[in-house]
């Protein structure tokens, strides 16, 4: 007799919810940054207004863990299980405001020529995106050689988001007409580093769950 | 939150327990702190209270038990003394179910104090209120001292089983899952209580609780079969346990 059924199906259900807020997640920080691109100011408002759904994942995902916590009294891994899904709930909730930010951000821009080609903003998004995906699947598949890789990849955003902030600024010494856009684009550019840092954070929580150990993969 | 190693109050070497033919116990291993309170955790059968028996000889009681090995109290391999009486007096034991004598608190407590010979009627009373108090339950008792033990409530009453115990000033208490007859409030007062006594005793206690061996032990083993299959810093076991059959017990996927 499998006495674990209800609360294995419970974990399931967990993750099924965190599997859900984060495909809106992607959903979300990909319309974002297509909105920013194209300058397609509708579907950045589109993004604010969607962020709503996330959030109440968010909220209904802590309360389902706290529950699952007071009923069930975890220990080993399934006691990391869920403190990790607590963790990387929160992160994935940031993300989704970052996503937020960056619509704003295409907002605040308008319809005007875009900058954006002076900065590797595409790029970051790209690496971004990667991370997120490994990230995840090194927590549901329990794989550390994916974790280890994200913290990897947050170094070359770091790397990308130091050059950008140069190039930024640089031209905006010569350029101080296209301030509001550069502010903006400064700012993005802050917002997808701290989206990397926020996916580094899921990725040490995988690592805890799989280890039992805490890892800072962001170095 | 790794707890730092203590002085080695008991240890056991290659310990093996037959019962008749059947072994009980594989080659068992471990030292145990003084001062501390190592919980010993396990499915029913996996030999566990049986272990916890062998630390003050309680098997000697039962019929066809052979044992092999080593089990060192400070420096006196307790087999090969034929000194019971005082072993027993230094590892002092509480069971599953309280189990006083039908005569009064007072009388109860001043039991095994008597046995030894103390006839002071001033002696006696220090015992019975240092040992009441230890045990967390004087101010209970206090006024009714002489009125029959077995009307107290179950709590209670297992509180007295271990001032019984303390009366006898033991180095060592050893606990046989001491709350599982017991509500939760009483559990929570005799988990209290281990935590104070562990200042001046060294505690070890069978529990089927796991929850409460987290919160009352510093270091936990975790028997199977007869064999001790992890025995750790209490924290790492719950939350990182090293052996997969370890992890699939505490998390309750068998036993």
């Amino acid at each position: 007799m499998n006495v674990r059924r209800n609360f294995d199906k419970n974990l399931q259900e967990l993750q099924n919810k965190m599997n859900e807020m984060n495909a809106l997640t992607v959903s979300a920080f990909e319309k974002a940054f297509n909105a920013f691109k194209t300058q397609d100011v509708e579907l950045a408002l589109r993004v604010i207004d969607e962020d709503t759904a996330i959030d109440n994942l968010d909220q209904e995902i802590n309360q389902f863990a706290v529950w699952l916590i007071a009923k069930e009294q975890p220990f080993a891994t399934d006691l990391r299980r869920i403190i990790a899904s607590l963790k990387i709930t929160s992160d994935i909730e940031r993300i989704a405001d970052f996503a937020v930010n960056i619509a704003k951000s295409t907002a605040k821009i308008g319809i005007t020529e875009s900058l954006i080609s002076i900065t590797n903003l595409e790029q970051m998004n790209e690496i971004s995106m990667n991370m997120l995906k490994k990230a995840v699947s090194a927590f549901i598949d329990g794989n550390m050689t994916l974790a280890k890789e994200v913290g990897a990849l947050d170094d070359q955003v770091d790397n990308h988001y130091m050059e950008t902030y140069k190039k930024i600024t640089e031209y905006l010494r010569i350029h101080p007409e296209e301030t509001t856009q550069l502010v903006q684009l400064l700012f993005i550019n802050r917002y997808l580093e701290r989206t990397a840092d926020h996916i580094t954070n899921i990725a040490e929580s995988a690592a805890y769950l799989i280890k039992g150990q805490i890892y800072d993969l962001n170095q | 939150m790794k707890q730092s190693e203590g002085t080695t109050k008991i240890s056991v070497k290659d310990l093996d327990l037959f019962y008749g033919d059947k072994q009980a116990l594989f080659n068992v291993s471990l030292d145990i702190q003084e001062k501390k309170v190592t919980a010993l955790i396990g499915p029913s059968g996996c030999g566990k209270s049986t272990f916890l028996r062998t630390l003050n000889r309680m098997n000697d009681l039962i019929d066809g038990v052979k044992i092999n090995g080593d089990i060192v109290i400070e420096n006196e391999d307790i087999y090969k003394s034929n000194d019971v009486i005082k072993l027993r007096t230094k590892v002092g034991m509480v069971f599953q179910k309280p189990n006083l004598f039908p005569m009064s608190i007072y009388d109860n407590v001043a039991y095994g104090p008597r046995a030894q010979g103390i006839k002071s009627r001033k002696e006696l009373n220090k015992i019975v209120e240092e040992s009441l108090r230890g045990a967390a339950i004087w101010d209970e008792v206090k006024d009714r001292l002489k009125s029959s033990a077995l009307g107290l409530s179950g709590g209670q009453q297992q509180r007295v089983c271990i001032a019984r115990a303390i009366a006898m000033k033991p180095e060592v208490i050893l606990m046989d899952e001491p709350t599982s007859a017991l509500d939760p409030i009483s559990t929570l007062k005799v988990e209290e209580l281990i935590a104070q006594l562990k200042k001046d005793y060294t505690i070890v206690i069978v529990t089927h609780n796991m929850q409460q061996a987290a919160r009352v032990s510093d270091k936990t083993a975790f028997f199977l079969s007869g064999e001790i299959i992890e025995y750790d810093v209490t924290n790492s076991v719950f939350s990182n346990p090293k052996d997969q059959r370890t992890e699939d017990y505490v998390t309750g996927r068998f036993g």
